[in-house]
């Protein structure tokens, strides 16, 4: 036993000895995911000596002290040199931050605030909040103003609302998702957009074309994504002030707490008003409709690093108020009479979602994740005689297990998803009362070559309580044949539960009838709508002149196997009925970026869309829908000065070609239209000053060109007359706008 | 007393051996390149590997950091895939030919290629 000792004293003494004399430690290299990555190779030397060491494979090193040098350098390729003040013999750890993450900071004051993805197998397009800054204002239905993916116009006269349309088609055809959970869909489907503040949104990904089969079955003409500010990321304070020419007035605020290591908290507040009467056309209407909106959102996240777990708790809760219709409409006094015509719509909404995502530490490529979501939705109105409620709950649940096959190039995804959504309506005098469920299970699996190609073969099989079991099959193909360029491909089927009083709610501001031709099906006597949809996209990235610069292409058709026609060529009635024969969308675009000069970015972009759908009385290209649109956007920065001031400019410009009129032959000649609306040209602009980093003012203007449709609404004069409509619009109705607002952030 | 020590270290070594049996295994291999083409090339040949799960190299620090399967391959063979790509790593330096094969832009050998990056 005595032996034992004395041979390790002798392998410890001569680290008691040299300990006296040497500087020992451990280099790191600095890393958000990893507490402790040891970096192997760095260089240590005191300063202008040649004593100097190199660390092992676990980042330790041994260099021998000396009193007449304190000055301790450490660096490494790739790393930010560092310089420590070393006066003892002792043990040092140190983190070396990485060039990247240096540059990383700097590069994203240049980075273009919306890019496409060269590397997705699907042609996504995202936008950072920096791009949103330069909408007008302020809210999710009016954020897609400077993208040409993107159309964006007003169906009706009245709401003042907003629609989106991708790739020809409406919003519902769309899949919309909150942070990849389902959300403006069913009873939100019309104002839903409104109802997500434009500062709540840290960024939206755009994707064209069948989406993954993980996100459900409902995506037919694209996936629109927003990432909402997250609590452990966005800043402290946040406070945003908006007041418009047209009498709107916003407020939000954002408010950030840090609880500890591992948990953060957000308030989110937003308040929009707008209680003065404008009716700038003088047709009796109010251009804009009066309201007082409510929003809030609290966010709890959960973030553990080291275990490899996020977590989100949100809990939100909306009331919007609008109204709408003649200016001396008083609803105490004229609700349901004859005096004035008017409305009013009021929605309450509460919503919890709560999200789980598991890292497995020691194999950082198998993941579970799961997101469930509930809300509560109504919504009571009323448009002159025309009464619609509908109250819509809704349950939403997906589990889903990522992981690999054999190694990287092989991943999975796969899981189950059910929703369940309760519906009651009252539209006019009839009761629609009708709740869903739906399950399902998907895999997904993708192929990456870790060069030029990717592919994605998703597919689910689910099971709703009235359309039955089916299907769903998506494809996606990214191939890069040489640098800086894709090619994509994707197809795939979307199938889509109609709530077709929601979608199509401005019928009820105009005197037209509702007929429904169809009896057999499960919603309101229609059948589940279908459809395929195929696309293929090419990007080139290149240089010209020294500049940056890239291109896109994309063409996508979406056909339809059934289809609900909203058929509007009757200016009596509204009918809907089951698709009999083709509709399509044909879709193409293409787009240039170019980086003219330092800070100086131009976005120019056309696009074609042929819409056919055959109607009772035979095939016609849709209603109000331009066939040409020519988009053109400038973005202008200064430099950054030293005290952190800048300037920024940006404009927008659009062309919409004419635009066909559903027709209006059967009525009188004084309410008819003509079968084309003019082209449209507009133009919107914003200037920004930046004071500092933490405050900045900006001013801008709609519309500045002033483009107004003259008589929006048919027989505005004698509303009661039998041939009221205002859901003939395809332009603004407001005339120019012009808007100021303030960013005040710690 | 020497013997009983010796069997002792001998028993700690051989259940070393057996508990090195992990399907998950870690490790991070330097190897030399320049570009985000040697970094396709390098990770390629890496995750071609029987038993390689995945791989990342990284472009600064030039650290394959891979995950593998102890008992479908070792670190030598993943040294020596990554070499027969034409790229040096810590262990196994590339075969001429090897390094031939890559393409001009990469060729890590050279000072003047070096410095270009």
């Amino acid at each position: 036993m005595k032996r034992i000792v004395f041979i390790l004293f002798i392998f410890l003494s001569p680290l008691f000895v040299l300990g006296q004399q040497k500087v020992t430690g451990t280099v790191y290299e600095a890393s958000e995911t990893e507490a402790s990555l040891p970096l192997p190779g760095a260089n240590v030397f005191w300063k202008n000596t040649s004593i100097g060491t190199i660390t092992n494979v676990d980042g330790y090193f041994e260099i021998p002290f000396q009193k007449e040098n304190s000055e301790l350098i450490i660096s490494y390729v790739g790393f930010k040199t560092d310089t420590l003040m070393v006066k003892e013999a002792t043990d040092i750890k140190h983190w070396l931050l990485s060039e990247n993450s240096l540059s990383e900071v700097i590069l994203q004051n240049r980075r273009q605030t919306s890019f496409r993805s060269y590397l997705n197998a699907q042609n996504v397009t995202n936008i950072s909040s920096a791009e949103l800054l330069k909408a007008a204002c302020c809210n999710l239905a009016e954020s897609f103003e400077t993208n040409p993916a993107i159309d964006v116009n007003f169906p009706d006269a009245v709401t003042g609302n907003r629609q989106i349309k991708m790739l020809g088609l409406t919003s519902p055809y769309t899949l919309i998702t909150l942070e990849n959970v389902p959300a403006i869909r069913g009873a939100g489907q019309a104002f839903g957009l409104s109802f997500v503040p434009g500062t709540w949104v840290e960024s939206l990904q755009i994707s064209k074309g069948a989406g993954s089969v993980v996100h459900g079955y409902e995506s037919i003409a694209g996936q629109i994504n927003v990432e909402l500010q997250k609590p452990a990321t966005d800043v402290p304070i946040f406070i945003n002030a908006y007041a418009g020419a047209d009498g709107r007035l916003e407020l939000n605020n954002h408010l950030n707490f840090k609880l500890n290591n591992k948990w953060h908290t957000g308030l989110y507040l937003h308040g929009n008003l707008r209680d003065s009467k404008m009716d700038n056309n003088n047709d009796g209407f109010l251009d804009n409709p009066l309201a007082q909106q409510l929003n809030l959102l609290n966010r709890w996240q959960y973030t553990n690093a080291e275990k490899g777990l996020v977590s989100f708790l949100d809990l939100r809760f909306l009331t919007d108020k609008k109204q709408t219709g003649q200016t001396n409409f008083n609803p105490d006094t004229d609700k349901f009479t004859t005096n004035f015509w008017g409305g009013k719509i009021e929605t309450t909404r509460a919503e919890a979602s709560v999200k789980f995502g598991y890292v497995f530490p020691e194999i950082p490529y198998q993941s579970i994740g799961f997101q469930s979501s509930f809300s509560h939705h109504e919504q009571d109105s009323y448009f002159g005689f025309n009464v619609y409620n509908i109250e819509h709950q809704s349950l939403y649940a997906n589990g889903i297990f990522s992981s690999i096959i054999g190694d990287s190039r092989h991943n999975f995804k796969t899981g189950l998803s059910l929703s369940y959504d309760r519906y009651k309506e009252l539209v006019l005098t009839n009761n629609y009362n009708r709740t869903e469920t739906s399950t399902g299970a998907y895999f997904e699996y993708a192929y990456d070559n870790l060069g030029d190609l990717l592919l994605t073969a998703g597919v689910r099989a689910d099971y709703h309580n009235l359309i039955g079991a089916f299907i769903t099959s998506r494809l996606h193909v990214r191939y890069t044949p040489w640098e800086k360029s894709a090619f994509k491909a994707s197809l795939g089927r979307g199938v889509r539960a109609p709530t077709i009083f929601a979608e199509n709610q401005q019928l009820f501001a105009s005197s037209r009838t509702i007929s429904i031709l169809n009896t057999g099906g499960e919603f309101y006597g229609l059948d589940a709508e279908d459809a395929w949809n195929y696309g293929v996209s090419f990007m080139q990235g290149f240089t010209l002149l020294g500049r940056n610069a890239d291109i896109a292409l994309d063409f996508y058709r979406t056909d339809f196997k059934n289809q609900i026609v909203v058929d509007w060529e009757d200016p009596q009635q509204v009918r809907f009925y089951n698709l009999e024969g083709e509709s399509f969308a044909n879709t193409f675009q293409s787009e240039i970026n170019y980086n003219l000069a330092e800070h100086f970015n131009m976005k120019l972009s056309y696009r074609y869309i042929d819409v056919q759908t055959d109607y009772l009385e035979g095939r016609f290209e849709k209603q109000l829908n331009a066939k040409h649109r020519f988009f053109a956007n400038f973005g202008f920065e200064t430099r950054l000065t030293e005290k952190n001031t800048q300037w920024k400019v940006d404009a927008t410009y659009n062309w919409l070609s004419k635009q066909r009129f559903p027709s209006t032959a059967a009525n009188p000649e004084t309410f008819q239209r003509s079968d084309y609306t003019p082209d449209l040209n507009t133009l919107n602009a914003q200037l920004t000053r930046v004071f500092s980093h933490k405050f900045e003012v900006y001013l801008g203007g709609e519309n500045i060109t002033n483009v107004r449709q003259d008589n929006p609404i048919i027989s505005a004069e004698d509303p009661f007359s039998g041939y009221f409509d205002s859901t003939l619009v395809y332009g603004p109705i407001f005339g120019s706008m012009y808007y100021a607002g303030l960013r005040w952030k710690l | 007393m020497m013997k009983n020590l010796l069997l002792i270290v001998t028993l700690f070594f051989i259940t070393l051996g057996t508990q090195a049996q992990n399907k998950d295994a870690k490790a991070r291999i330097e190897v030399d390149g320049v570009c985000l083409m040697c970094k396709e090339r390098i990770e390629k040949a890496a995750i071609k590997t029987k038993g390689v799960k995945t791989a990342v190299w990284d472009v600064n620090t030039h650290l394959l950091s891979v995950i593998y399967d102890e008992r479908k391959t070792n670190l030598n063979t993943i040294h020596q895939s990554v070499a027969d790509a034409g790229h040096d790593t810590k262990q196994v330096t590339a075969s001429n030919e090897a390094y031939a094969s890559v393409h001009g832009c990469c060729k890590y050998r050279d000072e003047a290629v070096v410095e270009e990056h």
